[in-house]
């Protein structure tokens, strides 16, 4: 069988519109978030309605995770998976109606939370109907995929592969257990689970989102474009298989560790947090065989520019997956829990760790869709290390904030009484709130920098095509 | 190279989903098969309409990205909170919400904590009662009534019981009337510890306050006063949404002084509509501290009022 040119054409306007729609909510979730951490310190600007905190903070979490990262991420799965298997992909026009049931769900997901109309599930608040509108989102891409790569041309599956393969099984078996509800009216459910059961479920579920999304889904663009854009090897193909299965083994057992010292039956607590320490180690696992891959030659995290994200968004990856575990010690936890520290270290993952390896991997991605050359390696460099500096004020004013906070609660008086009222605590906390803003307005002009960098390429590939034809 | 299970992707796959039901299945959905997920204290209620609308409200607005409803078996939590979170509290919740920070303080006592006219007045301006605040207003709750029909579809898909005259009421509610009764819910299945007056309850003779006059109980008092007892009594004790206490021939707004201990009976119980102090009828809507201040807390905070009714310190 041979493969038309405009099939590969017609793929590849499917992943650049998965693309473009997930910068398009990527920019509305990153408004969102500068307006609410400035809401921090400025309670006053607070609305009615939408434009209060609690309506935004569940707009910018939730389009974040699903339009920004997961939009990104099924986009960069149909490139690699086409890639790998060598053929294009098996149901082109189901994959290209993806991309329309995406932003469809994304939009009334978005809008209902505007709206007020929430599940209050963490890193999963859109309401039923857009939740059903996900589950057959992802029906339809397993398809695609699973198809394609049954129906592969090169035999051997590479490393990206597996964890694309465990990403959409993982997401499916999380995302459809924990939208198990009844619908009471068009906008509002009530889960099935009830009480500490619905907690267990909940993070048992929000842990592994984490852990599939922006873990798993991540690795496979990590595997796949270190070495595509370093032009080396990857280290060893015997840690990679070790870290795979243990990865994916793990996790699961570690949901727990957001419950620490909560009333769920304390035995599923210690196993979370001992499985959480193991983690360390299949984590690592991938953190060196990146390091080891470009320690063949280091020049090239000069004179390759993309080299660098990947390394630095790996070395976050590093630091996340040994400070997570900690926070599920509970001596760390109960100083920890609870504080703005928590919100450093998922700002930390997601900031430094996904955001480096998706925009790496689409400044990959957009000059081989349009047959050219990276707009500028220049602005390239410079989104770079704008979301390298946000990201680094965000995380440690909120650790330092965080463990003030969790220190303030605990202290005590010689005689035994509260040393610190809410209002003291909370008054302490708010330099830090401000330096936050300021170090997300940085990342966010670092992020405007790559969107531009990549509408400028593509205005460059059209211009190209047009001179050609 | 030989085949392998990187070259069959069904059996990959099927090998994947398994490893990855193995922590599921032990951690989530066998335990779920068991009684210990499904606790329920004695005293617990399902939620009325009101309180349930109430809910789905605190639920709209994000409150849980800001306020935790589980306190933690840790000291100084018990000590600002109340009683550590029970595992039975819980059962009536889909889901629960619990919360992953605390941007403000924990509610899972906050059910009688205030009388109501107190939590109207904070959601309307939190900075009126705590100037470092930055909770938003929530006072445009109250532009937007209760649409009965929806709460009564929410009650029934619930199940929880209800009347004709339960739905009927809610219609001249409004959505931070629910709210507010949502609030006065939380924590109150738990029992509280027990009211243990200062001296027995048919009393014969008055209990003398230990710390009576002593100038440091007067300063702990104060502290004491500033956290616990000012959002309501204003600074000083002049008075706001509870008495002013700064005239001692006044006590339950009857004429005439009474000894130190009915004060510590008060601090530490509470009031309650119809409950007697010393022969003079309470109206009900002070909160108890009996959990969570101590008795020589509470004999200082009965000195720092005394001063500021113009008792002389030592």
């Amino acid at each position: 069988m041979s493969y038309q040119m405009s099939d590969y054409h017609y793929d590849n306007q499917t992943v650049r519109k998965f693309i473009y729609s997930s910068i398009f909510w990527g920019v509305l979730a990153l408004v969102a978030g500068i307006w609410i951490s400035v809401l921090f310190w400025a309670p006053g600007l607070n609305g009615p309605g939408w434009l209060t905190y609690g309506r935004l903070r569940s707009f910018h979490v939730n389009v974040m995770a699903f339009g920004l990262v997961l939009g990104a991420l099924i986009g960069i799965f149909y490139y690699i998976t086409m890639r790998l298997t060598k053929r294009p992909l098996l149901f082109p026009r189901v994959a290209r109606s993806t991309v329309y049931l995406f932003n469809l769900a994304i939009a009334l997901g978005g809008w209902g939370l505007l709206m007020g109309y929430t599940k209050s599930l963490a890193y999963n608040e859109f309401e039923w109907p857009a939740s059903l509108l996900i589950v057959i989102l992802w029906v339809l891409i397993a398809i695609v995929i699973f198809g394609t790569v049954i129906k592969r041309k090169e035999e051997q599956m590479y490393i990206s592969l597996w964890y694309i393969i465990a990403t959409v099984v993982t997401l499916a078996v999380i995302y459809v257990l924990n939208n198990l509800e009844v619908p009471a009216g068009l906008f509002k459910s009530y889960s099935i689970y009830a009480g500490v059961n619905s907690a267990n479920v909940e993070w048992w579920y929000g842990h592994n989102a984490v852990g599939s999304e922006l873990t798993m889904a991540t690795l496979a663009l990590f595997y796949y474009f270190l070495p595509k854009s370093t032009g080396l090897p990857i280290y060893s193909h015997r840690l990679s298989i070790i870290a795979f299965w243990s990865l994916v083994f793990a996790y699961l057992w570690t949901g727990a560790h957001h419950l620490v010292y909560t009333p769920i039956p304390d035995w599923i607590q210690t196993v979370a947090i001992a499985m959480s320490i193991f983690l360390i180690a299949p984590s690592w696992g991938s953190v060196v065989n990146g390091f080891y891959t470009v320690r063949e030659d280091w020049s090239r995290m000069r004179t390759h520019y993309l080299t660098k994200f990947f390394i630095l968004g790996i070395t976050f990856y590093g630091l996340q997956t040994v400070q997570g575990p900690t926070q599920a010690l509970r001596v760390v936890s109960s100083l920890i829990h609870y504080t703005d520290w928590v919100v450093g270290h998922v700002h930390m993952g997601a900031m430094g760790w996904d955001a480096l390896v998706i925009t790496g991997a689409i400044y990959y991605i957009i000059p081989r869709i349009y047959n050219t050359e990276i707009y500028s390696e220049k602005i390239a460099n410079t989104h770079f290390w704008l979301v390298l500096t946000g990201q680094i004020i965000y995380s440690i004013t909120m650790w330092i904030a965080g463990i003030q906070e969790g220190a303030m609660q605990k202290a005590v008086n010689p005689d035994g009484t509260l040393k610190y009222t809410w209002d003291q605590i909370v008054s302490k906390n708010i330099p830090y709130w401000q330096i936050r803003t300021l170090g997300g307005i940085i990342f966010v002009v670092g992020m405007l920098f790559f969107v531009y960098n990549v509408f400028m390429t593509a205005r460059k590939g059209n211009a190209l095509a047009a001179s050609k034809a | 190279m030989a085949k392998n299970i990187y070259s069959k992707p069904v059996l990959f796959t099927i090998l994947a989903v398994g490893t990855v039901l193995v922590g599921t299945l032990v951690t989530t959905f066998i335990p779920m098969m068991t009684a210990q997920m499904h606790p329920k204290l004695a005293g617990l209620k399902p939620y009325t309409a009101l309180q349930l609308a109430g809910r789905d409200v605190y639920q709209s607005e994000g409150c849980p990205f800001c306020h935790t409803q589980t306190v933690r078996p840790l000291k100084t939590e018990v000590e600002r909170y109340g009683a550590y979170s029970k595992a039975g509290e819980f059962y009536y919740d889909r889901p629960f919400l619990w919360g992953t920070k605390r941007t403000g303080p924990d509610l899972a006592r906050e059910g009688g904590k205030y009388p109501d006219a107190w939590q109207y007045a904070h959601f309307k301006d939190p900075r009126a009662f705590s100037p470092h605040s930055i909770m938003p207003s929530f006072g445009w709750l109250q532009d937007s009534k209760l649409d009965p029909a929806q709460v009564q579809t929410h009650m029934n898909v619930l199940g929880f019981p209800y009347t004709p005259a339960d739905i009927q009421a809610l219609a001249d509610k409004t959505r931070l009337d629910a709210l507010v009764a949502y609030v006065q819910t939380l924590g109150t299945a738990v029992t509280r510890k027990a009211a243990v007056t200062a001296a027995v309850t048919v009393k014969k003779v008055h209990i003398k306050n230990p710390l009576a006059g002593n100038h440091e109980a007067a300063e702990r008092g104060e502290r004491l006063f500033e956290q616990n007892c000012e959002a309501c009594h204003g600074k000083k004790g002049v008075g706001y949404i509870g008495p002013s206490l700064k005239d001692k021939n006044v006590f339950l707004y009857v004429k005439g002084n009474v000894p130190d201990d009915d004060y510590f009976d008060i601090i530490h119980n509470g009031t309650r509509e119809g409950g007697v102090e010393d022969g003079r009828k309470e109206k009900g809507g002070m909160p108890s501290f009996g959990e969570t201040l101590k008795k020589d807390e509470i004999w200082s905070l009965v000195t720092y009022i005394r001063s500021l009714q113009g008792e002389k310190e030592e």
